[in-house]
């Protein structure tokens, strides 16, 4: 299983998905420059990324606490997400981000 | 516009739980301890940033939150009377010429000690800036983060960054100063205090305060010197604001900061010590907690205490090398337990 990350420079990334593993952690494990400052405990807004149009809807929607978190980040669009909120499973193969400015 | 030198035993930078801890294992051995931390407050990350959050590996505690555990770290080591110094950031290290650490604040507090112990975890806490093209051009003049004297900004046209309770206190607190004040935050919902928002919305109904729910797209002015924002949003598009002045605050992030510029050997902006004395390249510099490194170190509070430990059995033949030392057990020890306050 793969998602696909796009960098602050534009360059293109495939990269090996883990079932049960969040998002950022997949991301970071990856060796990509995402800060998630607090490891994931949705207290930081480091690890903001835009969700592709196409897998917005696949997505559970944002919690309250993701939510009030995306205050502290940066050019949020509708298509932003804290990716430690996003938990990886099967049906999330293929997903695509872009990671936000900071 | 240095002050005297205080003279201590001990000199630690960051009062995180490391930090905290620290203070208890030198105090142990009857080594004072002052602290530096940037943020008004002791706890460090637990402090900052998950005070309300559930903590599951601290050894004999089930469960505490950040706040509790700095709360319970605080209580513990009272009895040793650490002096702290909160809302300074330890700037600059020197060597004195009768072999002192010389420590100096930004705001011109001087430590000298035997021993400086680094406990600066993912570094100091400073603000976030957004990543606008050119902003740089307009820090300290025009665009601030963090507000020190608030008559700086009176009779300013002030537009305030954030929906925390950092923009809406201090978009309450200037309000009264300002030529003007217009919040902007990206939705209408805010983090802040029930009673702040309370206040804010009676500001802006009575047309004292602006409320723009958008994100600041771009700045405009020249030499340091704002003339005005670009506001955003998906309907409207873009829109531009005048102002003199823009505060803008996104909570806070680590930076290693100037314990870069201490001189000590640094691996990917962690510091390398030995395991058993949890010492720096440079004799009389220990690191412990979060900022250190070493074959296996998990980033982990009870790794931190272990460190804290181990450091202050080094720390005290550093800073007293004609001393004896014991080993001894709090549980046994009348000697320990009249430190502690308890025999
Ligand atoms: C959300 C979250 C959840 C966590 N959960 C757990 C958990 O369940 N269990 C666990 O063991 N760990 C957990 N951690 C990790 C734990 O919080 C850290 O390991 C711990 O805080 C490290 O402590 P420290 O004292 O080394 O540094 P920090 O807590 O980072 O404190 C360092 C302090 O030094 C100050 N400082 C640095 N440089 C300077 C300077 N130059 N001048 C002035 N001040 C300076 C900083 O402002 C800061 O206050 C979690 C972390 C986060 C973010
Ligand atoms: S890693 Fe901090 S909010 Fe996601």
């Amino acid at each position: 299983m793969k998602i696909h990350v796009t960098d602050r420079e534009g360059g293109e990334h495939e990269v090996e998905a883990t079932n049960g593993w969040r998002v950022m952690e997949i991301i970071r494990d990856a060796g990509l420059p995402i800060t998630a400052e607090c490891g994931g405990a949705c207290a930081c807004a480091t690890c903001h990324v835009y969700v592709d149009p196409a897998w917005v809807a696949k997505l559970e929607e944002r919690g309250e606490e993701e939510n009030d978190m995306l205050d502290l980040a940066f050019e949020v669009q509708e298509n932003s997400r804290l990716s430690c909120q996003i938990m990886f499973d099967p049906s999330l193969d293929g997903l695509k981000v872009t990671l936000a400015p900071e | 516009m240095s002050t005297q030198p205080i003279r201590t035993d001990v000199t630690i930078v960051g009062a995180g739980p490391c930090g905290l801890f620290a203070v208890f294992e030198l105090g142990l051995l009857d080594l004072k301890c002052h602290l530096v931390d940037i943020l008004d407050r002791p706890g460090g990350q637990c402090a900052e940033l998950y005070p309300e959050k559930p903590i599951y590996d601290i050894p004999a505690i089930s469960v505490c939150t950040g706040q509790e555990l700095t709360d319970k770290l605080m209580a513990q080591i009272t009895p040793f009377e650490p002096t702290f110094h909160l809302n300074q950031m330890a700037e600059s290290l020197e060597k004195t010429a009768d072999g002192w650490w010389r420590l100096t604040t930004d705001i011109g507090t001087v430590l000298e000690s035997k021993v400086l112990v680094i406990a600066a975890g993912g570094g100091s806490f400073v603000p976030k800036k957004p990543p606008i093209k050119g902003i740089e051009d307009f820090e300290g003049r025009s665009v601030f983060y963090a507000v020190r004297k608030m008559d700086q900004f009176r009779g300013k046209h002030l537009v305030i960054a954030g929906g925390g309770d950092s923009a809406l206190d201090w978009a309450l607190n200037l309000q009264p100063l300002a030529a003007s004040v217009t919040l902007v935050h990206r939705r209408d919902e805010f983090r802040a205090a029930p009673d702040s928002v309370n206040k804010m919305r009676a500001l802006v109904a009575e047309g004292q305060m602006r409320l723009e729910i958008a994100q600041i797209a771009s700045l405009e002015g020249a030499d340091g010197q704002l003339s005005g924002v670009v506001l955003k949003d998906k309907e409207r598009g873009e829109w531009p604001l005048a102002c003199d002045t823009l505060l803008a605050f996104y909570g806070l992030t680590m930076k290693l900061g100037p314990v870069a510029e201490f001189g000590l050997n640094l691996h990917e902006n962690l510091i390398p010590v030995d395991t058993e004395k949890f010492q720096s390249s440079t004799e009389g510099i220990f690191a412990i907690g979060d900022i250190n490194w070493y074959p296996g170190k998990l980033k982990l509070i009870l790794s931190g205490f272990h460190e804290a430990a181990l450091m202050a059995q080094a720390a005290v033949r550093v800073a007293y090398p004609e001393r004896k030392i014991r080993f001894q057990y709090t549980t046994s020890s009348t000697d320990l337990q009249q430190k502690l306050g308890v025999a």
